[in-house]
């Protein structure tokens, strides 16, 4: 016999299922309920650097788009600090950033937008700086563990060419899944950035 | 307090992307491999929610869409702590959780069951964690419901769970059942789970002692977190 460590399994995930809206985006489902619902805005009045938009379709294996995905959005400000306390640098994040946000796809077409300012490089891992870059979590009906990805943008490629994540991809031909493509629409950045869940340039997820 | 890096998800006990008698995972299962990644400070990282966020009846599902009446069912109050995989509560957290009524109708414009809407009953709550990791709630049970897989499939009464943590690598959505359901061996979104402890855990107990006389059932519903690792050596997180 050897005696037990006494750790504890995390809860196994479930599908979020075709009515996640009524959870996480209840006005979506068609009901208000909520005086304040959460992860509308994603970078707050106050922060600081360029404001962006982002559109995009999720698709699945027969490329077909997904018309109930949630997907929620974690970033760092421009400066590269995450609002977050596990940050160092959190106490400098502008009032009212919360880097964090909640989008869903339209009912009828499968088409998501947000809007929120261009992310600053992060640290990584010894010192090494990340590219700027969303992260992306995946859920609805049909996915029964939240997929991780991260959006990156077309115009850092000297950034991205140096990124400690998108150089552990080893096939160069999946990288272009994770790069989002500007465009300049009405004076603002726009950047398009479709994912694929299955097949034919399938989207990198990442075991974070 | 700055954070340290997340022990590695154990996928086993987690349903993998595909399987095929949950028929829509079939085409919505990534094909490749996940790509590994060592924690950084985008997944150690996580949204904070406070007070200020939520409403006063945000966890009573009983009140919190009541139009001139209370909602149609058995009563409940459900009731747990949200710990990591060391044991330690998670203070502080966001719970939110999503069910239908006790028909096993939704409240959502895509949800055409036969079942009627409870025009009381909305369906969705959210709280924080306490210091101890606690949160509970008071809804109604949810009914089952039939859903289209095979012709004659029905979920198992069950609550949707939202879950949080400290960092964005923890992030959960999972689904909490009732004990003694006999639609649970026969659901294939449960028997995802290829591991029978995974899916036990999944389980509520009914908790008596925590019902209230002449009122309300109790079910208890603990969720496990990722764990972090504790620095018993320098990482190298920040530089060599
Ligand atoms: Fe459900």
């Amino acid at each position: 016999m050897v005696q037990p460590l006494d750790y504890i399994r995390e809860t196994a995930s479930q599908t979020a299922g075709p009515y996640v809206h009524i959870g996480l985006a209840p006005g979506a489902a068609g009901f208000a309920i909520f005086e304040n619902e959460l992860g509308r805005d994603i970078a707050g009045p106050n922060a600081a650097g360029e404001r962006i938009r982002v559109e995009g379709r999720v698709f699945d294996g027969t490329g077909a788009p997904l018309r109930d995905v949630l997907i929620e959005v974690w970033q760092a400000n421009a400066a590269g600090i995450h609002a977050s306390p596990e940050d160092p640098r959190h106490g400098e994040v502008e009032e009212g950033f919360r880097g964090w946000g909640r989008v869903i796809s339209d009912f009828d077409t499968g088409r998501f937008a947000f809007e929120t300012v261009k992310p600053g490089a992060v640290p990584g891992r010894g010192g090494k700086p990340m590219a700027p870059h969303l992260n992306l979590w995946i859920v609805a009906r049909g996915i029964n563990i939240g997929l991780s990805t991260r959006m990156y943008f077309s115009d850092e490629p000297v950034a991205n060419a140096a990124d400690p994540v998108l150089g552990l991809i080893e096939n160069p031909a999946r990288w272009p899944t994770l790069i989002a493509a500007r465009e300049e629409r009405d004076g603002m950045a726009l950047y398009r950035f479709d994912i694929r869940l299955q097949g034919e340039n399938e989207t990198v997820f990442f075991d974070v | 307090m700055t954070g340290s890096e997340f022990f590695q998800r154990d996928r086993t006990l987690h349903p993998p992307a595909l399987t095929p008698n949950y028929k829509t995972s079939v085409k919505r299962s990534p094909q490749h491999a996940l790509l590994s990644l060592e924690c950084s400070m985008s997944e150690m990282t996580g949204p904070r929610f406070g007070h200020g966020d939520l409403g006063p009846l945000d966890n009573d599902l009983i009140r919190n869409y009541a139009h001139g009446g209370e909602p149609v069912g058995e009563r409940i109050v459900v009731h747990g702590r949200v710990l990591d995989e060391t044991g330690r509560p998670v203070p502080g957290t966001l719970v939110e959780f999503w069910q239908a009524n006790a028909g096993g109708r939704y409240r959502h414009k895509k949800d055409t069951y036969l079942a009627p809407i409870d025009p009381n009953f909305g369906g969705c709550g959210r709280t924080l964690t306490d210091a101890e990791g606690r949160y509970h709630f008071r809804t109604v049970k949810p009914g089952a419901y039939p859903w289209r897989n095979w012709v004659n499939n029905w979920r198992p009464a069950h609550i949707h769970f939202s879950v949080f943590g400290t960092g964005f690598a923890q992030r959960l959505i999972t689904q909490m059942y009732f004990e003694g359901d006999p639609l649970i061996p026969h659901c294939p979104i449960l028997a995802a789970i290829p591991d029978r402890e995974a899916l036990a855990q999944l389980i509520a107990p009914l908790d008596l002692n925590a019902s209230i006389p002449l009122d309300s059932l109790a079910y208890k519903f603990d969720i496990v977190l990722r764990g972090r690792r504790s620095t018993l050596f320098e990482n190298r997180l920040e530089g060599n």
